[in-house]
Protein backbone atom coordinates (compact mmCIF):
# COMPACT_ATOMS: atom_id res chain seq x y z
CA UNK A 1 0.00 0.00 0.00
CA UNK A 2 1.31 3.42 -0.91
CA UNK A 3 0.80 6.10 1.71
CA UNK A 4 -0.09 9.37 0.04
CA UNK A 5 0.09 11.59 3.08
CA UNK A 6 1.99 11.14 6.29
CA UNK A 7 2.72 13.21 9.38
CA UNK A 8 6.49 13.47 9.46
CA UNK A 9 6.82 15.45 12.66
CA UNK A 10 4.86 17.45 15.21
CA UNK A 11 6.10 20.70 16.75
CA UNK A 12 4.38 21.90 19.89
CA UNK A 13 4.66 24.03 22.97
CA UNK A 14 2.28 21.78 24.89
CA UNK A 15 3.62 18.25 25.06
CA UNK A 16 0.43 16.86 26.56
CA UNK A 17 -1.42 17.69 23.31
CA UNK A 18 0.57 15.26 21.15
CA UNK A 19 1.24 11.56 21.34
CA UNK A 20 1.99 8.74 18.95
CA UNK A 21 4.67 7.52 16.64
CA UNK A 22 5.64 10.72 14.83
CA UNK A 23 8.70 12.68 15.95
CA UNK A 24 7.60 15.33 18.46
CA UNK A 25 9.61 18.51 18.99
CA UNK A 26 8.82 20.44 22.13
CA UNK A 27 9.50 24.17 22.11
CA UNK A 28 9.47 26.85 24.80
CA UNK A 29 7.87 29.71 22.90
CA UNK A 30 5.66 30.25 19.85
CA UNK A 31 8.55 31.95 17.99
CA UNK A 32 10.81 28.98 18.59
CA UNK A 33 8.05 26.66 17.41
CA UNK A 34 7.68 28.63 14.17
CA UNK A 35 11.43 28.61 13.56
CA UNK A 36 11.66 24.86 14.16
CA UNK A 37 8.64 24.22 11.92
CA UNK A 38 10.13 26.37 9.14
CA UNK A 39 13.39 24.45 9.31
CA UNK A 40 11.68 21.08 9.36
CA UNK A 41 9.52 22.11 6.42
CA UNK A 42 12.61 22.80 4.34
CA UNK A 43 14.49 19.72 5.53
CA UNK A 44 11.69 17.20 5.21
CA UNK A 45 10.15 18.65 2.05
CA UNK A 46 6.76 18.73 3.76
CA UNK A 47 4.26 21.45 4.54
CA UNK A 48 3.87 22.96 8.02
CA UNK A 49 0.19 23.02 8.90
CA UNK A 50 -1.13 24.76 11.99
CA UNK A 51 -3.69 22.78 13.95
CA UNK A 52 -3.82 25.31 16.76
CA UNK A 53 -1.68 28.09 18.21
CA UNK A 54 0.31 25.47 20.07
CA UNK A 55 0.66 22.72 17.52
CA UNK A 56 2.19 22.43 14.04
CA UNK A 57 2.43 19.26 12.04
CA UNK A 58 4.77 18.68 9.09
CA UNK A 59 2.92 16.69 6.45
CA UNK A 60 4.32 15.02 3.36
CA UNK A 61 1.86 15.46 0.48
CA UNK B 1 7.44 8.62 -65.02
CA UNK B 2 3.87 7.61 -65.64
CA UNK B 3 0.42 9.22 -65.36
CA UNK B 4 0.46 8.84 -61.58
CA UNK B 5 3.80 10.54 -60.89
CA UNK B 6 2.58 14.13 -60.60
CA UNK B 7 -0.62 13.32 -58.67
CA UNK B 8 1.40 11.25 -56.20
CA UNK B 9 4.05 13.94 -55.78
CA UNK B 10 1.36 16.57 -55.35
CA UNK B 11 -0.53 14.49 -52.78
CA UNK B 12 2.62 13.82 -50.75
CA UNK B 13 3.64 17.47 -50.93
CA UNK B 14 0.27 18.73 -49.71
CA UNK B 15 0.10 16.10 -46.94
CA UNK B 16 3.58 16.87 -45.66
CA UNK B 17 2.91 20.62 -45.84
CA UNK B 18 -0.22 20.00 -43.79
CA UNK B 19 1.83 18.23 -41.11
CA UNK B 20 4.34 21.10 -41.03
CA UNK B 21 1.47 23.53 -40.67
CA UNK B 22 0.02 21.58 -37.74
CA UNK B 23 3.39 21.22 -36.02
CA UNK B 24 3.71 24.63 -34.49
CA UNK B 25 5.57 25.21 -31.25
CA UNK B 26 3.81 27.55 -28.87
CA UNK B 27 3.57 28.14 -25.12
CA UNK B 28 2.88 24.46 -24.62
CA UNK B 29 6.58 24.15 -25.43
CA UNK B 30 6.23 20.94 -27.29
CA UNK B 31 7.93 19.69 -29.36
CA UNK B 32 10.88 22.02 -28.95
CA UNK B 33 13.54 19.50 -29.88
CA UNK B 34 14.68 19.58 -33.46
CA UNK B 35 14.84 15.80 -33.41
CA UNK B 36 11.30 15.59 -32.05
CA UNK B 37 10.15 17.68 -34.98
CA UNK B 38 12.00 15.48 -37.43
CA UNK B 39 10.26 12.39 -36.02
CA UNK B 40 6.86 13.98 -36.60
CA UNK B 41 7.74 15.33 -40.04
CA UNK B 42 8.96 11.90 -41.12
CA UNK B 43 5.80 10.27 -39.85
CA UNK B 44 3.79 12.97 -41.59
CA UNK B 45 5.59 12.18 -44.83
CA UNK B 46 4.82 8.48 -44.41
CA UNK B 47 1.18 9.27 -43.66
CA UNK B 48 0.98 11.50 -46.74
CA UNK B 49 2.50 8.74 -48.90
CA UNK B 50 0.02 6.17 -47.63
CA UNK B 51 -2.97 8.42 -48.24
CA UNK B 52 -1.76 9.32 -51.70
CA UNK B 53 -0.88 5.85 -52.92
CA UNK B 54 -4.29 4.45 -51.97
CA UNK B 55 -5.90 6.20 -54.97
CA UNK B 56 -3.66 4.87 -57.79
CA UNK B 57 -3.88 1.42 -56.15
CA UNK B 58 -7.67 1.48 -56.36
CA UNK B 59 -7.52 2.76 -59.94
CA UNK B 60 -5.22 -0.11 -60.88
CA UNK B 61 -7.68 -2.52 -59.22
CA UNK B 62 -5.05 -3.45 -56.61
CA UNK B 63 -7.60 -3.48 -53.82
CA UNK B 64 -5.42 -5.39 -51.40
CA UNK B 65 -3.06 -2.41 -51.31
CA UNK B 66 -5.67 -0.56 -49.28
CA UNK B 67 -5.03 -2.92 -46.38
CA UNK B 68 -1.83 -0.91 -45.94
CA UNK B 69 -3.99 1.72 -44.32
CA UNK B 70 -4.76 -0.63 -41.44
CA UNK B 71 -1.03 -1.03 -40.95
CA UNK B 72 -0.78 2.73 -40.84
CA UNK B 73 -3.43 2.86 -38.13
CA UNK B 74 -1.47 0.57 -35.85
CA UNK B 75 1.74 2.51 -36.55
CA UNK B 76 0.19 5.81 -35.63
CA UNK B 77 -1.27 4.35 -32.48
CA UNK B 78 2.36 3.82 -31.52
CA UNK B 79 2.87 7.55 -31.98
CA UNK B 80 0.31 8.16 -29.30
CA UNK B 81 2.07 5.77 -26.93
CA UNK B 82 5.42 7.35 -27.68
CA UNK B 83 4.14 10.86 -26.93
CA UNK B 84 2.36 9.70 -23.81
CA UNK B 85 5.46 8.00 -22.45
CA UNK B 86 7.80 10.89 -23.22
CA UNK B 87 5.51 13.50 -21.73
CA UNK B 88 4.76 11.42 -18.63
CA UNK B 89 8.47 10.93 -18.03
CA UNK B 90 9.14 14.64 -18.40
CA UNK B 91 6.15 15.65 -16.30
CA UNK B 92 7.85 14.49 -13.09
CA UNK B 93 10.41 17.26 -13.53
CA UNK B 94 8.00 20.11 -14.05
CA UNK B 95 7.51 22.52 -11.15
CA UNK B 96 3.79 22.43 -11.93
CA UNK B 97 3.03 19.21 -13.83
CA UNK B 98 0.74 19.01 -16.83
CA UNK B 99 -1.22 16.11 -15.42
CA UNK B 100 -2.24 12.92 -17.18
CA UNK B 101 -5.44 14.28 -18.72
CA UNK B 102 -3.57 17.05 -20.52
CA UNK B 103 -0.87 14.61 -21.67
CA UNK B 104 -3.48 12.20 -23.01
CA UNK B 105 -5.07 15.07 -24.93
CA UNK B 106 -1.74 16.03 -26.52
CA UNK B 107 -0.96 12.39 -27.39
CA UNK B 108 -4.36 11.92 -29.03
CA UNK B 109 -3.84 15.12 -31.03
CA UNK B 110 -0.52 13.82 -32.33
CA UNK B 111 -2.12 10.58 -33.48
CA UNK B 112 -5.14 12.19 -35.07
CA UNK B 113 -3.09 14.75 -36.98
CA UNK B 114 -1.44 11.92 -38.88
CA UNK B 115 -4.89 10.67 -39.91
CA UNK B 116 -5.80 14.17 -41.03
CA UNK B 117 -2.70 14.10 -43.21
CA UNK B 118 -3.79 10.75 -44.70
CA UNK B 119 -7.28 12.09 -45.47
CA UNK B 120 -5.90 15.28 -47.00
CA UNK B 121 -3.49 13.43 -49.29
CA UNK B 122 -6.22 10.95 -50.20
CA UNK B 123 -8.72 13.65 -51.19
CA UNK B 124 -6.17 15.83 -52.98
CA UNK B 125 -4.82 12.94 -55.06
CA UNK B 126 -8.36 11.79 -55.85
CA UNK B 127 -9.25 15.28 -57.08
CA UNK B 128 -6.09 15.47 -59.17
CA UNK B 129 -6.66 12.10 -60.84
CA UNK B 130 -10.45 12.32 -61.18
CA UNK B 131 -10.64 15.97 -62.28
CA UNK B 132 -7.51 18.08 -62.67
CA UNK B 133 -4.73 19.97 -60.88
CA UNK B 134 -6.79 23.10 -60.22
CA UNK B 135 -9.53 21.20 -58.43
CA UNK B 136 -6.82 19.45 -56.41
CA UNK B 137 -5.34 22.81 -55.40
CA UNK B 138 -8.83 23.95 -54.41
CA UNK B 139 -9.30 20.78 -52.34
CA UNK B 140 -5.93 21.38 -50.63
CA UNK B 141 -6.96 24.91 -49.66
CA UNK B 142 -10.29 23.69 -48.30
CA UNK B 143 -8.46 20.98 -46.32
CA UNK B 144 -6.13 23.57 -44.76
CA UNK B 145 -9.06 25.77 -43.77
CA UNK B 146 -10.93 22.83 -42.25
CA UNK B 147 -7.87 21.69 -40.33
CA UNK B 148 -7.36 25.16 -38.90
CA UNK B 149 -10.97 25.11 -37.81
CA UNK B 150 -10.83 21.64 -36.28
CA UNK B 151 -7.38 21.93 -34.77
CA UNK B 152 -8.38 24.34 -32.03
CA UNK B 153 -10.99 23.16 -29.58
CA UNK B 154 -12.96 25.38 -27.24
CA UNK B 155 -11.36 27.60 -24.64
CA UNK B 156 -12.18 27.99 -20.98
CA UNK B 157 -13.69 31.43 -21.59
CA UNK B 158 -16.41 29.68 -23.64
CA UNK B 159 -17.69 27.78 -20.62
CA UNK B 160 -16.85 29.88 -17.55
CA UNK B 161 -16.56 33.50 -16.48
CA UNK B 162 -13.22 34.40 -14.95
CA UNK B 163 -13.06 36.99 -12.19
CA UNK B 164 -10.18 38.12 -10.05
CA UNK B 165 -10.74 37.60 -6.36
CA UNK B 166 -9.03 38.33 -3.08
CA UNK B 167 -6.79 36.00 -1.08
CA UNK B 168 -7.33 35.92 2.66
CA UNK B 169 -6.35 33.91 5.71
CA UNK B 170 -8.74 32.78 8.38
CA UNK B 171 -6.31 31.55 11.02
CA UNK B 172 -4.09 29.17 9.06
CA UNK B 173 -6.67 28.53 6.34
CA UNK B 174 -6.08 30.16 2.96
CA UNK B 175 -9.22 31.25 1.11
CA UNK B 176 -9.94 32.53 -2.39
CA UNK B 177 -13.18 34.44 -1.94
CA UNK B 178 -15.03 31.95 0.30
CA UNK B 179 -13.41 28.82 -1.14
CA UNK B 180 -11.01 27.03 1.19
CA UNK B 181 -7.69 26.24 -0.48
CA UNK B 182 -5.26 24.87 2.09
CA UNK B 183 -3.77 25.18 5.56
CA UNK B 184 -0.58 27.25 5.68
CA UNK B 185 0.93 27.19 9.16
CA UNK B 186 3.98 29.44 9.07
CA UNK B 187 3.40 33.22 9.22
CA UNK B 188 6.41 33.67 6.94
CA UNK B 189 4.76 31.55 4.21
CA UNK B 190 1.46 33.33 4.71
CA UNK B 191 3.16 36.66 4.03
CA UNK B 192 4.79 35.30 0.89
CA UNK B 193 1.47 33.96 -0.31
CA UNK B 194 -0.33 37.24 0.26
CA UNK B 195 2.51 39.08 -1.49
CA UNK B 196 2.95 36.87 -4.54
CA UNK B 197 -0.32 34.97 -4.75
CA UNK B 198 -3.34 35.75 -6.87
CA UNK B 199 -6.84 34.38 -6.69
CA UNK B 200 -9.43 33.87 -9.41
CA UNK B 201 -12.97 32.56 -9.30
CA UNK B 202 -14.27 30.59 -12.28
CA UNK B 203 -18.04 30.50 -12.44
CA UNK B 204 -19.61 27.91 -14.76
CA UNK B 205 -21.91 29.39 -17.40
CA UNK B 206 -24.24 26.39 -17.38
CA UNK B 207 -25.02 23.33 -15.32
CA UNK B 208 -23.40 20.97 -17.85
CA UNK B 209 -19.93 22.45 -17.53
CA UNK B 210 -19.78 22.08 -13.77
CA UNK B 211 -18.37 18.59 -14.00
CA UNK B 212 -15.94 19.65 -16.75
CA UNK B 213 -14.25 22.28 -14.65
CA UNK B 214 -14.43 20.05 -11.60
CA UNK B 215 -12.29 17.47 -13.42
CA UNK B 216 -8.94 17.24 -11.67
CA UNK B 217 -7.08 16.96 -14.98
CA UNK B 218 -8.72 20.12 -16.29
CA UNK B 219 -7.79 21.95 -13.10
CA UNK B 220 -4.18 20.81 -13.34
CA UNK B 221 -4.08 22.00 -16.96
CA UNK B 222 -5.15 25.48 -15.84
CA UNK B 223 -2.39 25.59 -13.22
CA UNK B 224 0.21 24.32 -15.68
CA UNK B 225 -0.67 26.79 -18.41
CA UNK B 226 -0.67 29.73 -16.00
CA UNK B 227 2.68 28.66 -14.55
CA UNK B 228 4.22 28.29 -18.00
CA UNK B 229 2.97 31.65 -19.22
CA UNK B 230 3.53 33.77 -16.13
CA UNK B 231 6.25 31.87 -14.29
CA UNK B 232 5.79 30.37 -10.85
CA UNK B 233 7.03 31.51 -7.44
CA UNK B 234 8.15 28.08 -6.38
CA UNK B 235 11.12 25.74 -6.13
CA UNK B 236 11.77 22.16 -5.19
CA UNK B 237 11.82 21.94 -1.40
CA UNK B 238 9.08 24.54 -0.96
CA UNK B 239 5.99 22.36 -1.10
CA UNK B 240 3.93 24.97 0.75
CA UNK B 241 4.17 27.29 -2.25
CA UNK B 242 1.99 25.28 -4.57
CA UNK B 243 -0.67 26.64 -6.90
CA UNK B 244 -3.99 24.91 -6.21
CA UNK B 245 -7.59 24.84 -7.35
CA UNK B 246 -10.45 23.93 -5.07
CA UNK B 247 -14.14 23.72 -5.63
CA UNK B 248 -17.13 25.29 -3.96
CA UNK B 249 -19.40 22.33 -3.39
CA UNK B 250 -22.51 24.48 -3.15
CA UNK B 251 -22.52 26.02 -6.59
CA UNK B 252 -19.70 24.36 -8.59
CA UNK B 253 -17.51 27.47 -8.82
CA UNK B 254 -13.80 26.82 -8.62
CA UNK B 255 -11.25 28.95 -6.80
CA UNK B 256 -7.89 29.22 -8.54
CA UNK B 257 -4.90 30.08 -6.37
CA UNK B 258 -1.74 30.84 -8.35
CA UNK B 259 1.72 32.17 -7.57
CA UNK B 260 2.84 33.92 -10.75
CA UNK B 261 6.21 35.59 -11.06
CA UNK B 262 4.73 38.14 -13.41
CA UNK B 263 2.35 40.09 -11.20
CA UNK B 264 -0.15 41.07 -13.84
CA UNK B 265 -3.77 40.16 -13.01
CA UNK B 266 -5.09 41.11 -16.45
CA UNK B 267 -2.56 38.90 -18.21
CA UNK B 268 -3.31 36.06 -15.78
CA UNK B 269 -7.02 36.41 -16.54
CA UNK B 270 -6.29 36.25 -20.27
CA UNK B 271 -4.17 33.13 -19.82
CA UNK B 272 -6.82 31.37 -17.74
CA UNK B 273 -9.48 32.29 -20.31
CA UNK B 274 -7.37 30.81 -23.10
CA UNK B 275 -6.71 27.45 -21.42
CA UNK B 276 -8.02 24.70 -23.72
CA UNK B 277 -11.02 22.71 -22.53
CA UNK B 278 -9.61 19.18 -22.42
CA UNK B 279 -11.58 16.71 -24.47
CA UNK B 280 -11.20 14.08 -21.79
CA UNK B 281 -12.78 16.39 -19.24
CA UNK B 282 -15.86 17.24 -21.30
CA UNK B 283 -19.06 15.70 -20.05
CA UNK B 284 -22.56 16.31 -21.25
CA UNK B 285 -24.94 15.43 -18.45
CA UNK B 286 -27.84 17.24 -20.11
CA UNK B 287 -27.59 15.31 -23.37
CA UNK B 288 -29.25 11.96 -23.85
CA UNK B 289 -30.17 9.67 -26.69
CA UNK B 290 -33.88 9.07 -26.87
Amino acid sequence: MKMEKAILAAVTTKTNKVAGSAAVFTCETKEEMEAVAANLEAILDGIAHALSDHLYIIVKH
Amino acid sequence: MNEYTYPILFGILVGTAMRVYMLRTDYRQYPTYLHGKIIHLSLGFIAASLGTIAIPSIMEKEFTAVTFLTLAASQFREVRNMERNTLTEMDAFELVPRGNTYIEGIAVAFESRNYLVIFTSFIVTLCYLAVNLWVAIGAAIVAFIMCTFWMSGSKLSDIVTVEESTLSFDGAGLYVDNIYIMNIGLPERQEEILKYGMGFILTPKSFSVRSTIANLGQRQAILHDVSVSLGVFRDSGTPALVPLIKRDLNDGRIGVFILPQLQDPLRAKEVISAVPVLENAIQMPSKKID
